[in-house]
């Protein structure tokens, strides 16, 4: 299935954009090389597709994105109000070009710009980029592959715990311009970190983001990852990202969507040995004609597995919010323990959300639960407010924000969490 | 206790209403004055708690008859929250869980917007978080339920603490407490009780809807008000209440229907 100019759409964006300088690393530029090809073969995918069922990017391609001609130079006081106070180191990208000045890391271990971490940490770069996120049938990740560059490396090594976040912090500032952010995070054995991936822009731009990210925990590694996709309102941000677990290792995950026009992220988590824990958990907070679709993907491809699932959507205006929900439990993957829950409230009567769990169990002794609700706000709970003196409105913007703090309260990092649930404060606030 | 410059808070009159289309209230002649303490009692389906809602303005009952006015306003005309802030309370039977907001925050925003109206001055986190512990020692709470989410988990009698502790708050000129006996043990009523008693003074008044007689004996009415079949079918003093306990509530209605036939004969 394809839209007939998708291909010329697509080869567009690669000429459009400079080639990216080459690094002196003959797997690297084959992979590139590789990916350019994919994206030679692959289409724009439409509503046909059943992956993409709900989602209609054709608005996507009928913008000319260009390059990003020249790096913005920003100064530290125009991303001030983004910084986290805790982040013990941050990496800052603007239109997916490295900021260097912007940028600071006083963890000790490796957060460095993938340009240049690249050839100082080859074989670990070589063993994990490019390996964990599939771009032979995705377009979207051989696009980004293609352009491979400019990113951020985060490597701990055995038995580090970096007590403190790193923040990766990447700034939209120009209009029509294409970037694409790319991260890879590989926690050594016994090893801890916190990673925080925050999309941001400066103005109320038309932009499109499309972002990779792999995440590769060895045996026994904790890694807590909070994603904020707090984009413009007019930008188009797809995202992919791909968590590999072995033994006995534990990724938390919190996705937070609140801006963007259209917004797709895809989460594929892939328990690859024994005993891997996962939590991963999101919210979509969107009104007006937004449109966030979340795709997630947990594969119990090995016994002892356990994951949990909490996916929030809470949709005002007109707005769409897709939930797509599937886990695999493969064959012999025995005595894995799933459970997922799709919690939607609908503001208004044109509102629209589109949840679907997909179960797809191959082994006999597993635990796996799902459940899915649409609702609008309590009646009962909006008396009981409006009974103690809070006007009608108040009522209803306090329930709909503790909806989403139940989400929110999990993000492990007090300022980013607080910042969040004054944004969605004066989110629901402004709901019709 | 009554006295003598006590003013009319509240005139009921011929107070109909309906939930789905089905007519609760019948009929309702009620007059409270300040510093008065009005127990309604009567048997279940009586439309006590009806009343008590209609009066707070829950959006399932439909006025469909009568007029109440308050202080001198038409109550009707208010919406929920522009009671509230007009000094009506509504002490909930069955208090309401609400996952996700701190009490702490709902007792603060309910406070601070009744404040605003009073044209008094709002209190912020720190300031509210002092005031609020005073005021919790006078039930006996313990301060860790600010924390928590708005009534989730508490027991049935941490629920009644919590809306007594609202009514300390939002200092009401009008309470109207819906059952609040129910569901507590001894211990717990005599706290309740002795935090409601605190908080009668000459300028308000107190409406308890209660089925038995147990909480008149820690708050004694002025009057009691024997509710059946949606009307207001006798009231007296708090003796009627003893009698209600030892007699049941059959004797009333008897009486009550005799009386309608003397009437019409």
């Amino acid at each position: 299935m394809s839209v007939t100019t998708g291909n010329n759409y697509l080869e567009s964006l690669l000429q459009g954009q400079p080639q990216p300088p080459a690094v002196p690393l003959a797997w690297f530029n084959e992979l590139r090389a590789d990916a350019v090809d994919r994206v030679g073969a692959l289409t724009v995918p439409t509503t046909r597709d059943e992956e993409w069922r709900f989602t209609d990017i054709s608005p996507l391609t009928r913008i000319p994105f260009q390059p990003v001609r020249s790096a913005v130079q920003l100064k530290p006081a125009d991303i001030e109000r983004f910084a986290l106070p805790e982040a013990a180191a941050c990496l800052v990208f603007v239109d997916g070009v490295h900021a260097p000045q912007l940028s600071f890391n006083k963890t000790g271990v490796v957060v460095a710009n993938l340009a240049a971490g690249v050839t100082q940490h080859d074989s670990t770069a070589e063993s994990h980029l490019g390996r964990h996120a599939e771009f032979h049938n995705n377009v979207f990740a051989a696009l980004n592959t293609a352009f491979l560059y400019d990113g951020a490396l985060v490597v701990i090594p055995r038995n580090a715990a970096v007590a403190a976040p790193v923040h990766l912090l990447y700034v939209a500032t120009q209009t029509e311009t294409a970037s694409y952010p790319r991260c890879l995070v590989v926690a050594g054995s016994g090893s801890a970190v916190t990673v925080i991936e925050d999309y941001v822009s400066l103005r109320d731009e038309v932009y499109f983001s499309n972002a990779v990210t792999e995440i590769a925990l060895a045996d026994n590694a904790h890694v807590s990852h909070v994603r904020v996709q707090r984009d413009s309102g007019h930008a188009f941000h797809i995202a992919n990202c791909a968590v590999s677990l072995a033994q006995a290792s534990r990724y938390r995950s919190v996705s937070v969507a609140l801006g963007a026009r259209i917004s797709r992220y895809n989460l594929n988590v892939l328990h690859a040995a024994e005993g891997a824990e996962c939590a991963i958990d999101g919210i979509a907070l969107i009104a007006d004609n937004q449109l966030a679709d979340t795709h997630t993907c947990i594969d119990h491809a090995k016994p002892r597995g356990m994951s949990r699932q909490l996916h929030k959507c809470i949709v005002g205006g007109a707005a769409h919010a897709v939930f797509n929900g599937k886990i695999v439990v493969r064959p012999g993957a025995q005595l894995t323990d799933s459970s997922q829950s799709s919690r939607n409230l609908l503001l208004t009567g044109k509102a629209h959300v589109d949840t679907k769990p997909q179960l797809e169990i191959f082994a006999d002794d597993v635990k796996c639960a799902h459940g899915a609700t649409v609702g609008q706000l309590d009646s009962e709970e909006l008396f009981y407010l409006r009974s103690r003196g809070l006007a009608d409105d108040a009522a209803r913007n306090l329930l709909t924000y503790a909806f989403g703090a139940e989400v929110i309260d999990r993000i492990p990092v007090a300022s980013l969490k607080r910042r969040l649930e004054q944004t969605v404060l004066a989110r629901t606030t402004r709901q019709p | 206790m009554m006295h003598q410059d006590s003013k009319t808070l509240l005139a009921v009159r011929g107070l109909r209403a309906t939930v789905n289309g089905i007519e609760i209230l019948k009929g309702i002649d009620l007059t409270v004055k300040t510093g008065e303490v009005h127990a309604i009692m009567g048997p279940n389906g009586s439309g006590k708690s009806t009343f008590a809602k209609t009066l707070a303005g829950h959006p399932a009952y439909e006025v469909t008859g009568g007029e109440v006015m308050f202080e001198g306003k038409n109550l009707f005309e208010l919406a929920p929250e522009a009671r509230a802030r007009a000094g009506v309370f509504l002490g909930f039977q069955y208090p309401v869980e609400i996952p996700g907001v701190a009490n702490s925050q709902f007792l603060r925003l309910a406070y601070n917007t009744v404040q605003a109206q009073r044209g008094k001055e709002e209190l912020d986190p720190l300031e509210f978080d002092d005031f609020v512990r005073e005021k919790m020692k006078l039930l006996e709470m313990n301060p860790d339920f600010l924390d928590r989410s708005v009534n989730e988990g508490f027991s049935g009698g941490e629920k009644k603490r919590n809306e007594i502790l609202q009514m300390a708050l939002l200092e009401p000129r009008l309470a109207i407490l819906d059952e609040t006996d129910s569901g507590l043990d001894i211990d717990a009523l005599r706290v309740v009780a002795g935090g409601v008693n605190q908080l009668i003074t000459r300028d308000n008044a107190i409406v308890l809807v209660t089925h038995y007689q147990r909480l008149l004996n820690y708050i004694v009415p002025d009057y009691v008000h024997v509710m059946d079949g949606g009307r207001i079918v006798k009231t007296g003093g708090k003796e009627l209440a003893v009698e209600l306990e030892t007699r049941g509530y059959d004797w009333v209605s008897v009486e009550h229907k005799s009386a309608a036939r003397a009437t019409t004969a």
